[in-house]
């Protein structure tokens, strides 16, 4: 399909894209590297970012990684049974559930956030409620825990999307195909159904790994203070300590680390597509 | 012409309240080509997936090789299909897709090779071991499915609609591939399709459906020359359908003109269908003709001549290698063995049920 006639009016069209994206990407992009690189006299220097090998830092860096790969994990559990009933069901009543689950999202993410934070109280609704009926209660209000819940919560939807998408393109007679030739559901689903819905998979894990890893809001609310993730430390320097340079120098880090995730991720998704 | 390899008796199915098949019964034997022909909606393609075990019918039995297999899931029957648009396993190279069956089946890396290069050359497709399937084209596609479903040597090969997504000259093409590798694996075919030319082509055994009633079964000539009602008529190629009355045996009134027939038994001055292939009307001189008419449209189609002829209030519709021009008078003959009689139904359910009675 061809949109413009040629590739003159194709840039025309594309322009004021382009300038939103200089504007508002590339330039505050150049700015992070220019102050991760510098120091407050202007001179070039690499110790921003070499101040992530700090214990603290590094300390904060780590358990970013091993709370956002824990809700990716969850997420993934989550969502891939979800994917498969909302793609073999009728077109009417799976639509209705897809906005079911789509709906938090409408919500504001920091209320939603909030919202947990008043349920997971010491005192909060859920203990009270367990309380009424003599149950042990839950305190899970500032621990690891309540971290990956809100990030479980928040960022669900972004893995059933692309799941259920790649699973729904997926033609019923290429499942009955394999079935035709012998294998059994579970084979079915080993062979064909999970191979074919890689890039799913793969889109689904970015979406949730890379804000899980980023965040500070979630951290911030159900974490207390106490638990710093590299998110937090990031914000702190700029909005606490006013240190331009060393936020701009660890944010750097942060994304190389994303880009690299990027990278294996699509290796495998490629990987994946072919064997 | 053998022994019953697959039995459906007293198939029924419905889906939300609408009933696509009603009380089918049909017998199919070991080593034949058969075609299940019909308009869409007629059921044929949930007969095809009551067979291959993708769909379990509300009542009635699928009897295989003397086995009730009606709840057998699919991976369990010895027999394999060919889906409508190939259904081929886009993650995997050719090689892989031939495999697939016999990988689960726990062959030798050996046999699979060879049974790899076997199929590929059955589909005149060698070579292609390390191809995507998505760089392929369709009727090599289509081809490389045919090749994973016969490598697992089954009874019986079910087609569902196979070169429906192909276009005429492959599809052409590929009638003849079918026929040959029928020949030469010497394993029942049940192909559905909606392409009458396509069915007398292939076929050793024709069943004709509609709204969920076999209408007729036969030979493709039986089919073709002797409709049992005036859809199989219809369906089947281009005809002459005319309400007339029997006044005897072998011999109808046609319009108010008297023709002899070879038909007996429908009774005394019985209103009946008349069934007259357009080829099989002849033109002759006016007064050579058992009617009069006079020709009113006139197309050259490369074989031979499509005319309209108005002749006793009806448009004849004439296939003929002679050209009679525009608004020339003629007559109309028509041999007695070309003249087929059918039973009027006396309404529209009727006709689609009239098989069963």
């Amino acid at each position: 399909m061809k949109l413009f006639k040629n590739k003159k009016s194709a840039y025309l069209m594309s322009s004021p894209y382009i300038a939103w994206a200089l504007i508002f990407i590339v330039v505050p992009l150049c700015m992070v590297i220019y102050y991760g690189l510098t120091d407050s006299h202007g001179a070039m220097t690499f110790s921003n970012i070499a101040t992530i090998a700090k214990p603290g830092y590094l300390k904060a860096l780590r358990r970013s990684v091993v709370l956002a790969l824990a809700s990716t994990l969850v997420c993934f559990i989550l969502a891939y049974p979800l994917g498969m009933i909302l793609s073999s069901m009728k077109l009417k009543r799976n639509t209705f559930l897809v906005t079911l689950f789509i709906l938090p999202m409408w919500m504001n993410f920091l209320l939603r956030t909030l919202t947990w934070m008043t349920l997971l109280e010491g005192k909060g609704v859920i203990n009270t409620v367990l309380e009424f009926l003599h149950l042990p209660t839950i305190n899970i209000i500032n621990t690891p825990s309540a971290i990956i819940l809100g990030m479980v919560y928040n960022f669900l939807p972004f893995m059933i999307l692309p799941i259920y998408n790649s699973l729904s393109r997926i033609d019923d007679n290429v499942i009955n195909a394999a079935r035709d030739l012998g294998a059994n559901s579970l084979q079915t689903f080993l062979r064909i159904t999970l191979p074919l819905s890689v890039p799913g998979i793969i889109s689904g894990i970015t979406m949730v790994f890379i804000p899980a890893l980023t965040t500070f809001a979630i951290s911030t609310m159900l974490g207390g203070s106490k638990i710093l993730l590299i998110g937090n430390v990031i914000e702190q320097e700029f909005t606490q300590l006013y240190d331009w340079h060393l936020g701009s120098g660890l944010s750097i880090v942060l994304m190389i680390f994303i880009l690299i995730n990027m990278v294996v991720e699509s290796i495998f998704d490629k990987q994946g597509g072919l064997s | 012409m053998g022994k019953d390899l697959i039995t459906l008796e007293h198939i029924t199915k419905s889906y939300d309240g609408t009933t696509i098949l009603d009380d089918l019964n049909l017998s199919i034997y070991e080593n034949s080509f058969v075609t299940l022909l019909g308009p869409s909606g007629c059921g044929k393609t949930t007969t095809l997936r009551i067979i291959g075990g993708f769909e379990k019918p509300d009542m009635g039995r699928v009897i295989f090789d003397g086995q009730d297999i009606t709840s057998l899931a699919p991976n369990k029957r010895q027999l394999n299909t060919v889906f409508q648009k190939y259904a081929l396993f886009t993650h995997m190279n050719i090689a892989d897709n031939i495999a697939f069956g016999l990988k689960i089946k726990n062959k030798s890396d050996a046999y699979i090779r060879d049974k790899i290069s076997y199929a590929l050359k059955l589909v005149n497709l060698e070579g292609y071991e390390n191809r995507m399937p998505d760089s392929l084209s369709g009727g090599q596609q289509q081809r490389i499915a045919i090749a994973r479903a016969i490598v697992n040597e089954p009874k019986v090969l079910l087609l569902d609609e196979p070169l429906g997504a192909l276009d005429l000259k492959m599809r052409q093409d590929m009638q003849y591939e079918l026929k040959r590798l029928k020949e030469e694996l010497g394993i029942t075919f049940i192909y559905v399709t909606h392409d009458q030319e396509e069915a007398l082509t292939m076929s050793d055994h024709i069943v004709v459906m509609n709204q969920g009633y076999i209408q007729q079964e036969g030979s493709p000539e039986k089919i073709y020359n002797e409709p049992e009602n005036a859809f199989v008529a219809d369906f089947i190629g281009d005809s002459n359908i005319i309400r007339a009355t029997m006044v005897r045996d072998k011999l109808v009134d046609i319009l108010g003109a008297k023709f002899d027939c070879v038909d007996t038994g429908f009774g005394e001055n019985k209103p009946v269908d008349v069934v007259i292939r357009p080829e099989d009307v002849e033109l002759v001189a006016p007064e050579a003709g058992t009617i009069e008419g006079v020709v009113t449209g006139l197309t050259f189609k490369g074989v031979h001549y499509e005319m309209d002829v108005m002749a006793n209030g009806y448009e004849w519709l004439v296939h003929s290698t002679k050209l009679s021009e525009v608004g020339s008078k003629i007559g109309i003959k028509v041999d007695p063995f070309n003249i087929q009689i059918m039973n009027v139904p006396e309404s529209e359910d009727e006709e689609a049920i009239s098989e069963t009675v």
